[in-house]
């Protein structure tokens, strides 16, 4: 009458195409809640999905009901003080909708949100839709990188401590059967006739001694092979593989001068969030260096780098030059994927700008990925501004961008980042 | 000391070895279980497809939970949706996930959750697969409206219908397909005539022929070149389309949509379909429910008095089962509207009583079912009955006290609500009468019909609301009318008629200001 079926061990994720067809309907606003999100990240806080929230009214799937007025009946349980022709009036703001009984909601319109979560997978490829690393392809194969060493096989020769016992008495074991295999045959021939000739009534003396005799040489043939020869050795073999490196450094420099204030710092801030962000998309590890200049550059952790105030000019080239620095110290560009992004509001002494496009140029540039400025101010460009633009034109892998409010940050970002199929190429 | 007769039966059972009742269930002794619960079931007569029980994890409930009851269903957006809610609520806390889930096929696939005690299971299996599979199984509407054994194959078919569609035409189109047509799903059933049974090799052999059919008349309906000199006159004794008003909003679509390309007419049939599927459910949720309680409380009760499950099993369901079935007052915080499986439940218990034991007021009320046998008469309002009509045929005075119910008329022209009966002679026909109004679907649903398709002009489609008491039509009207649109793709509008008796528009589509 009835079948017991464990269905426990199928898969349990039968909706997970469902779920994703739900993500693809409601990209734009998912998107949207993401790149309001971002804004209140830690930068290096990415072990997370994101809580996406998306107004009720946009999912909800319409369907003709009934809607308000009219003459409603309603049976109720649980009477413990009405009697018949009991008289209770409306609230009066509310417009004829039913008896404050509870039933007020059947049409199901609320105004809540609807708030689910995604998994950090899908939060990432929803912030960086369409993106992607300038260069990246380009040079990911000819600035090749590091070297792993893996197994590859078995070989002949090699240094003892390589042997591979088990392949080695594999091939001794079958060395003894290959050479023995006939004299083998032939032992077994002899034993054969020998006990015949045992089993027969009539004495074969002579026979029997001549047997025994050529049993005996065959025997001393046989243990004569070797147990274990030079020939049956096999050596573990090991090849250097060459890895692309998943490495990365990200310098992030910013003015701390007088003419920072701290919104302009939260808006660097961002920027940097993203940054890392996406980076850690392609690359394992990731190494922050924070370099902080106003008229000297200083190499400073996280908290200082957002949090703390300095005053005085600015001399951008300090912190170019201690980047360079740290770079030929630390990060040698042969096994780090190398990207810079410099923040300031464009304040510089005139005469240092031309030394940092000349900076950029002759050492930094040639060493690293990707470098961006954003210049994050309300004013005019100044000197600084026009050194770089001259930069960006001869340099596919120097970008500049202008931040002028927080809702800049995601789109500048965006326009840095976006997929460029002539650069792919 | 106690009464000899509550002694005998112990001298009995002293035979009898009680099934093991330690709250962790194994196969075998879930077959154990099965196995006495299906003995009881037959002693009652209870008529049941083939079973198929089926154990889940919390996970694959979830999973069942956003297939809304199709063990196999088509891709689409609103499931995802509704798993997110699950998951989300679940998670949080907020709700927790039934026990069971049955649904109506054959054979009749119950899943049982895995983190469910042996006495949830056993609970599950008899209020499942012998209440509620035999209700579909026995019940009229179930048994003319539905094809139990085809129904699998069926969504099989439509799954697959579906994701071929999806490879040939791209997920856009159909997914605004599905949508418009899930707009418009409850008015995509025939009410009054019976569907024809749905198999799937009929199903596939003539699928591709109905496709090619159905283009065909399509085009010779509009072809109809709208002659040069025609006036109103005439163009009345020409072929109206539809013929009588339509209420099966979507079978039109299906049949008569000019511009909808043949797999998305197949798309509309089969939404149409599933809906017509699940119909019956919606219109038997009390008697359904109240009918598998009322069973997997007297077969439990049976196993407890031949001795076969312990005290300490039968604490633990009845926990549940009381849970399960009861009814909060209107003045409860987490009053939500009345709870089916207590109405259910405590009507079939009712009916029982009234035939065992009636009173004289039952005499009075029912003189044809009081002393009769008890099971006959429970099988036979099992079988003929939906919930509108069960109500009105069986809820009883005393049930009526016993939940004190009360009714108040609520009308937009007064300033007050009015309670015009409660539970007492006066009150009890018409508390009887309304409530069962309450469950009639013709009042809940919205009356909307198809009047006009204008053939021979602007080729507009004409819908008529007919209110209830004078409700209005809800606000998504015009969301509705957009995904109508869609499907038709002329200009469609709903009408409807004002005091003086002259039709007012109260919504159209492309809106015309």
């Amino acid at each position: 009458m009835a079948n017991f079926i464990d269905r426990r061990l199928n898969s349990k994720n039968k909706s997970t195409v469902n779920r994703q067809r739900f993500l693809r309907r409601y990209k734009n606003q998912i998107k949207k809640s993401v790149s309001d999100a971002i804004n209140q990240r830690g930068v290096t806080d990415i072990d997370s999905g994101e809580n996406i929230v998306i107004p009720k009214k946009d999912l909800s799937e319409p369907v003709f009901h009934q809607g308000s007025g009219g003459i409603r009946d309603k049976v109720h349980p649980g009477n413990d003080q009405f009697i018949t022709g009991d008289r209770i009036p409306k609230p009066p703001n509310q417009q004829g909708q039913g008896g404050g009984q509870g039933d007020a909601s059947n049409s199901g319109e609320g105004d809540d949100d609807f708030t689910f979560s995604i998994s950090k997978e899908e939060y990432l490829n929803l912030l960086f839709e369409d993106l992607e690393l300038p260069n990246l392809e380009k040079n990911q194969l000819d600035k090749l990188i590091e070297y792993k060493t893996v197994r590859a096989g078995f070989c002949a020769e090699g240094v003892p401590s390589n042997i591979d016992i088990v392949k080695s008495l594999q091939g001794s074991i079958a060395r003894r059967i290959a050479m023995t295999a006939t004299k083998r045959k032939k032992l077994k021939k002899y034993h054969q006739a020998l006990s015949d000739l045992k089993q027969d009534k009539h004495d074969h003396i002579s026979e029997e001694r001549e047997l025994k005799k050529s049993i005996q040489i065959l025997e001393s043939k046989i243990a004569k092979v070797p147990f274990i020869d030079t020939f049956d050795l096999r050596f573990r073999n090991f090849a250097k593989q060459a890895v692309p490196t998943s490495k990365a450094v990200m310098f992030c420099l910013m003015d701390v001068s007088g003419s920072m204030d701290q919104a302009t710092k939260e808006m660097a801030k961002r920027f940097y969030i993203l940054l890392y962000l996406f980076l850690s998309r392609t690359y394992k590890n990731i190494d922050v260096i924070y370099i902080r200049h106003h008229t000297q550059a200083k190499e400073v952790d996280e908290h200082e780098f957002f949090y703390s105030q300095e005053t005085g000019g600015t001399i951008a080239s300090s912190a170019l030059e201690l980047m360079n620095d740290i770079i030929t110290e630390r990060y040698n560009d042969n096994q780090w994927n190398i990207y810079g992004a410099q923040a300031s509001d464009g304040d510089n002494w005139a005469d240092d700008s031309p030394l940092c496009k000349s900076l950029l140029i002759d050492k930094l540039l040639p060493k690293i990925r990707y470098f961006s400025y954003i210049e994050i101010t309300q004013r005019a460009h100044q000197t600084l501004w026009q050194q770089y633009q001259q930069v960006m034109e001869t340099h596919p892998n120097f970008a500049i961008q202008h931040i002028k409010d927080v809702e800049d940050i995601y789109p500048v970002f965006r326009k840095l980042f976006k997929k460029n199929t002539k650069n792919a190429a | 000391m106690i009464t000899t007769n509550k002694k005998a039966p112990s001298k009995d059972t002293q035979r009898v070895k009680p099934l093991d009742d330690c709250p962790d269930w194994t196969f075998e002794l879930l077959e154990q279980y099965q196995t006495e619960i299906a003995r009881v079931a037959e002693h009652y007569r209870l008529d049941t497809y083939t079973n198929q029980i089926e154990v889940i994890t919390a996970e694959q409930m979830m999973d069942a939970y956003a297939g809304v009851g199709m063990p196999i269903g088509y891709n689409h957006w609103t499931y995802g949706k509704k798993f997110i809610q699950t998951e989300q609520t679940y998670k949080r806390g907020q709700m927790g996930l039934a026990y069971e889930i049955v649904i109506n096929s054959s054979p009749c696939i119950s899943y049982l959750m895995e983190e469910n005690t042996m006495p949830m299971q056993a609970l599950v299996m008899a209020h499942a697969c012998y209440g509620h599979n035999s209700f579909f199984k026995g019940n009229y509407l179930f048994k003319s409206w539905t094809d139990a054994s085809s129904i699998i194959d069926y969504l099989l078919f439509a799954k697959s219908y579906i994701a071929e569609c999806e490879n040939k035409y791209g997920i856009d189109d159909v997914e605004a397909t599905l949508d418009a047509c899930h707009a418009l799903m409850s008015h995509g059933v025939d009410r009054y005539k019976r569907p024809q049974k749905i198999s799937l090799d009929e199903e596939l052999k003539r699928q591709k022929e109905r496709e090619e059919y159905l283009q065909s008349q399509v085009n010779m309906l509009w072809r109809t070149i709208p002659s040069a000199n025609k006036n109103k006159e005439k163009s009345e004794d020409k072929y109206k389309l539809p013929s009588e008003p339509q209420e099966n909003i979507l079978y039109f679509i299906e049949k008569n949509a000019p511009l909808l390309k043949p797999w998305q007419r197949e798309i509309v049939r089969i939404v149409r379909k599933i809906s017509q599927y699940f119909y019956p459910q919606k219109q038997t949720q009390v008697m359904n429910e109240g009918w598998a309680c009322f069973w997997h409380y007297t077969i439990l009760n049976h196993l407890y008095d031949e001795g076969l499950v312990t005290d300490k099993f039968m604490l633990e369901f009845l926990h549940s089962h009381t849970n399960v079935v009861a009814q909060l007052e209107y003045n409860s915080k987490y009053y939500s509207g009345i709870n089916p499986y207590a109405l259910g439940f405590n009507m079939f218990i009712d009916i029982r009583r009234i035939c065992e034991h009636p009173t004289e007021e039952d005499k009075e009320f029912f003189p044809e079912i009081a002393g009769s046998n008890w099971l006959d008469t429970l099988h036979f309002a099992m079988e003929n009955f939906k919930d509108e009509s069960f109500i009105s045929q069986y809820l009883s005075p005393k049930l009526i006290r016993d939940f004190k119910l009360f009714h108040i008329n609520d009308d937009e022209k007064n300033n007050y609500v009015e309670i015009s009966a409660i539970h007492n002679e006066q009150g009890y026909k018409k508390i009887r009468h309304k409530l069962a109004d309450q469950y009639n679907l013709s009042n809940l649903e919205v009356n909307i019909q198809i009047v006009d398709a204008n053939i021979d002009g602007d080729r507009s489609l004409t819908l008529r609301y007919i209110p209830h008491k004078g409700i209005k039509l809800g606000d998504s009207k015009d969301e509705v009318l957009k995904h109508l649109h869609y499907l038709w793709q002329f200009d469609v509008k709903i009408v409807q008629e004002n005091k003086e008796g002259e039709d007012d528009i109260i919504a159209q589509c492309p809106d015309k200001i």
